[in-house]
């Protein structure tokens, strides 16, 4: 039992990532009919803007301290960052420390410039081409965005830890009644899977209670009608493609603690996140969400030494055979609307 | 002739003699000279461009004439290098036997695969097509690589080793692989002045084979065949009312590219006998897809000019570093060399696939027919400079190439 | 004889009854239109007739053969053509293109893999496919991309297309929507001309009168998913309950 529970839980992680990009794939989708292949380079952007934010943070400048000295005898440099220097030492080593939830204020208008600028600048123009063409051109934008964060920022993934506070682990098990260390977990994958029902409740709530919600699910649903009443939908879903962007960028951000980021942490991300969203079901956002979290346990169980004995590498290629299964079985998903995306 | 039409002959021609003449062609330059750098007439990069040409005209029989977007091409081509170093494995170096079950192998595979993602199209054919080579991918990687059954010997790449069977390796022939006796490797070189040139088995081999399946493409476009392929293209409920079965037109057109791929395959195992999962990524599908658009998607010459000028200048470009460019700008005043140099870098060297992602862009956007088309509308445009301003727009379209 | 036999046709999507009990005959040799105001089920029935949509009870026999449950490619071969109504056409493709691909389709079946043959070696089927043309009056077009034909033509070379085909039942839905008054009456030209010269049955969905008492021998009104009447077009005419139908509509 609590073995189970333990590989739901580690499961949790990466279904809070799927079902984060998967949600905003299916809100462009849905709304905009396009299909993003530049969704992913979303995602590695909002983890690299906690990476700016932290080498923000950590620049210094060089004092020479008289009373030290180093081994040749010369005074010795002390590094001391402009923050610590700003808000006296204890504050500014604070703000060090919690670079990475502190990303989540700098990337949100950054994500949102950059959802905008994507899609007034190219995707606008992209509408009415076919499919093929969204893919391509998205496509090669991931690998332009993808190059030049690698040109800034180099190939190899770069540490971005949790502030100390959330770093470590609980012992989840005792709490809920299990024998002591039965079910270690990772405090920051808590976090992040609170963070991300956070986030997906926000954006359900916002388009369940507010009026523009309520005109973008319209839309969502027949975009025809809704141009017919004189609302300007496309104003509206500019402004969701830009919600969809921050949304990626907000899982991104958070991500670096468990995974630290690359470049092409994006690219792997978005094949597995369109498989999500196949097999949620083109169109759905529940199911955009709730098979995030399912292929997430799925790959999570089949990640078990017994899963691995029995079936060498079933861990890699669980959720693709699950994908094709269900595509084959419910050719619309698990929760797919009828008509989407079916010519 | 062979049952072309005059163009189509004409332009059988004109590739037959670029192949053939190829060593010659890129090799402009002397080889102590400094722009040598330019030249890509040594045999490993004309193998490249003839087999990823191979590639992408097999990828444009599915995607330029059926519009299907298959986003998994990768996945035929490493089947085919299995296939092949399997069969020198067992076999013998002879390259015959291992791309002939390339081939076969590819076939069988794309009939698969192309069956089951068959039965949706769009978006979602994409998609499948992506997951399953992903999947094949992960298989060859991982899965298919373990002491009780190793089919791929996953990270270090299948390869052949001296304990293997090779039960047809005669004692006197070649160990590596050959045709009948003639080693892939083998390079004959010419020396004309300051210049030199290669002539390389494997090559020749491979434009050969480049020019036959070509040849073929040409058939499969002007065929009824082929026109059927476009009507899947251009509607598909007109052609289910006209009493044709638009699937199994999609499923052959399915598995010939797909045989197109496994054959490419196959002639990278014979020229390097080595096959490693890498080659089945999803990037790798990306590229052939890349190659298609660049060059001119549906068009025949298209996909092997995009091969060419995709595979060239990701050469060419790596080797471009700032020294070079400091003595190609040193005309200019200090400052300005610098800042050109500056603005220059982020594309050049590593940054290739920078300056490969825009141009990919730029075309989708301002030039969806690729570079043929741009070679034509640069053609008309010289033309109407000649014919003065009164070539008003004539009614009549061209029907594309 | 009656060709086309519907018996008993119901459909019902969710809790709209879309088809009750429709019974129609379409006579061989005929032109019979079937009218009705929107809504009245007849895009419905079109596609019950075509292997679209499944009914739910019922029967749609073709010459005493069943359709229910084919496909429009199996449909098509037992010799019924559909014209669309917005033109469906190759545009991508040649005007010659397009009317080579139907009489292939003719010849080679569902499917063939004729990938090594030279279309301009199929001199039969060329010869047939420009003489289809000429009938049209779209030689001097055969080498336009069909999409940048008029709207008048687009349905011209649709027509011919199925003509190309010998069907023995060629099926119209509203052939003349959002046609100006002059290709309209090309049309309805048109149409005459193939009813005088073919053997062939023409069923034709309309909603324009003009067209409708132009071309039917008998017309069958639908409204609310059930057959009204029917009758020849001179007693329609005078019928109160047609008048009350589509007044009601207008109301």
């Amino acid at each position: 039992m609590d073995a189970i529970l333990l590989q739901i839980l580690n499961g949790l992680d990466k279904g809070s990532a799927y079902a984060l990009i998967a949600l905003g794939l299916t809100l462009i989708f849905g709304t905009l009919g396009v299909v993003n292949f530049a969704h992913g380079a979303l995602f590695m952007i909002g983890a690299f803007c906690a990476v700016t934010l932290q080498k923000l943070m950590n620049l210094s400048f060089v004092t020479l301290d008289e009373t030290q000295t180093d081994f040749l005898g010369n005074p010795l440099k002390v590094e001391t960052p402009y923050v610590e220097a700003w808000f006296g030492p204890e504050v500014g080593a604070t703000i060090i420390d919690w670079s990475v939830p502190l990303a989540i204020l700098f990337a949100i208008p950054i994500m949102l410039l950059v959802g905008y600028v994507m899609e007034r600048g190219l995707i606008k123009h992209f509408y009415k081409r076919p499919h093929a063409d969204q893919i391509l051109v998205t496509f090669g934008l991931a690998i332009v965005l993808q190059e030049i964060v690698k040109y800034f920022f180099g190939a190899n993934p770069i540490q971005t830890p949790p502030p100390d506070a959330l770093s470590g682990s609980v012992d989840l098990g005792t709490m809920i009644g299990f024998d002591p260390n039965a079910i270690i977990y990772p405090i920051w994958r808590l976090v992040y899977f609170g963070f991300a029902v956070a986030i997906i409740g926000a954006v359900f709530s916002f388009l369940q209670f507010t009026t523009f919600g309520m005109v973008v699910r319209a839309g969502m649903a027949d975009r025809e009608t809704v141009g017919l009443l004189g609302i300007n939908i496309d104003r509206r879903f500019t402004i969701m493609f830009g919600i969809a962007a921050a949304v990626a960028g907000l899982a991104g951000v958070m991500y670096g603690p468990l995974n630290p980021p690359n470049y092409h942490m994006g690219m792997d991300f978005l094949v597995l996140s369109f498989v999500v969203v196949v097999v949620g079901g083109m169109g759905s956002l529940p199911g955009a969400v709730l098979a995030g979290f399912l292929l997430g346990i799925l790959e999570s169980f089949a990640s078990t030494t017994w899963a691995t004995t029995t079936i060498p590498g079933i861990n890699q290629i669980i959720i693709y055979l699950v994908a094709i299964i269900v595509l084959l079985t419910r050719p619309r998903g698990l929760m797919g609307r009828k008509g989407v995306m079916e010519e | 002739m062979l049952g072309l039409n005059k163009k189509d002959t004409s332009l059988l021609i004109i590739v037959g003699i670029l192949t053939l003449l190829a060593p010659f062609i890129l090799n402009p330059f002397p080889s102590d000279s400094a722009m040598a750098q330019f030249n890509a007439g040594y045999p490993d990069l004309m193998q490249r461009f003839v087999i990823f040409g191979i590639f992408a005209i097999g990828f444009n029989i599915l995607f330029g004439l059926t519009g299907y977007l298959s986003f998994g091409h990768a996945a035929f081509l490493g089947v085919g290098s299995y296939s092949a170093v399997w069969m020198f494995k067992l076999l013998s170096y002879n390259v015959i036997p291992a791309i002939a079950l390339s081939v076969v192998v590819a076939g069988l595979f794309s009939l698969l695969i192309g069956f089951v993602s068959l039965r949706r199209s769009g978006i979602y054919f994409s998609i499948l097509t992506l997951a399953f080579a992903q999947m094949s991918f992960a298989l060859a990687y991982s899965v298919l690589s373990n002491p009780k059954f190793n089919l791929t010997n996953g990270e270090t790449g299948l390869q052949v080793y001296a304990d293997d069977p090779q039960i047809l390796q005669g004692a006197n022939a070649p160990d590596l692989p050959h045709l009948f006796g003639l080693p892939m490797r083998a390079t004959y070189t010419l020396d004309v002045g300051a210049w030199s040139f290669d002539f390389n088995a494997g090559y020749y081999l491979c434009a050969v084979v480049m020019m036959v399946v070509f040849y073929l493409a040409i058939r499969i476009f002007r065929s009824p065949f082929g026109m059927m392929l476009r009507a899947v293209k251009s509607n598909q409920q007109r052609m289910n009312y006209t009493g044709l079965n638009s699937k199994p037109y999609t499923l052959a057109a399915f598995v010939i590219s797909g045989m197109y791929a496994g054959l490419a395959g196959g002639l990278m195992a014979a020229m390097d006998p080595l096959a490693g999962a890498e080659r089945m990524q999803w990037t790798a599908s990306g590229e052939v897809v890349l190659m298609t658009i660049l060059g001119g998607t549906g068009t025949l010459i298209g996909p092997v000019l995009g091969a060419g000028f995709i595979k060239y200048f990701e050469n060419i470009f790596s080797k471009i570093n700032d020294n070079v460019l400091h003595s190609w700008f040193a005309f200019l005043p200090d400052g300005l060399e610098d800042a050109v140099v500056f603005l220059i870098h982020p594309f050049i060297g590593k940054g290739w696939h920078l300056t490969l992602g825009i141009l990919f862009m730029l075309v989708v956007i301002y030039l969806p027919g690729g570079l043929v088309e741009g070679g034509q509308r640069l053609m008309k445009w010289f033309k109407r400079k000649k014919s003065g301003t009164d070539d008003a727009p004539s009614g009549k379209t061209e029907p594309a190439e | 004889m009656a060709i086309l036999r519907v018996k008993d046709v119901s459909k019902r999507f969710g809790g709209l009854k879309a088809l009750t009990d429709v019974n129609l005959n379409v006579e061989e040799n005929s032109v019979h239109a079937i009218i009705g105001p929107n809504g009245a089920g007849k895009s419905t029935l079109l596609n019950c007739l075509v292997g679209k949509l499944m009914p739910d009870t019922g029967s749609v026999l073709f010459d005493n053969n069943s359709v229910l449950g084919l496909e429009p490619y199996q449909i098509n071969q037992m010799g019924i053509s559909r014209v669309f109504q917005t033109p469906e056409i190759f545009g991508e493709l040649t005007v010659m293109e397009n009317m080579l691909i139907p009489i292939f389709a003719m010849r080679d079946g569902a499917f063939r893999m004729h990938a090594y043959e030279t279309i301009a070696n199929e001199k039969d089927i060329v010869e047939q496919a420009e003489a289809m043309l000429e009938e049209m009056n779209m030689a001097d077009k055969r080498e336009m991309h069909a999409a940048s034909l008029s709207r008048g033509d687009k349905r011209r070379l649709e027509i011919g297309m199925c003509l190309s085909q010998n069907p023995r039942l060629l099926l119209l839905d509203e052939p003349t929507a959002g046609m100006a008054r002059a290709d309209t009456n090309n049309t309805i030209d048109l149409l005459k001309q193939i009813k005088d010269e073919r053997d062939i049955t023409i069923a034709i969905i309309e909603h324009d009168m003009h067209v409708v008492f132009s071309l039917a021998e008998r017309i069958t009104v639908l409204a609310q998913g059930t057959p009204l009447v029917e009758d020849t077009p001179e007693n329609i005419r005078g019928n109160p309950k047609v008048r009350e139908a589509y007044l009601g509509e207008a109301a």
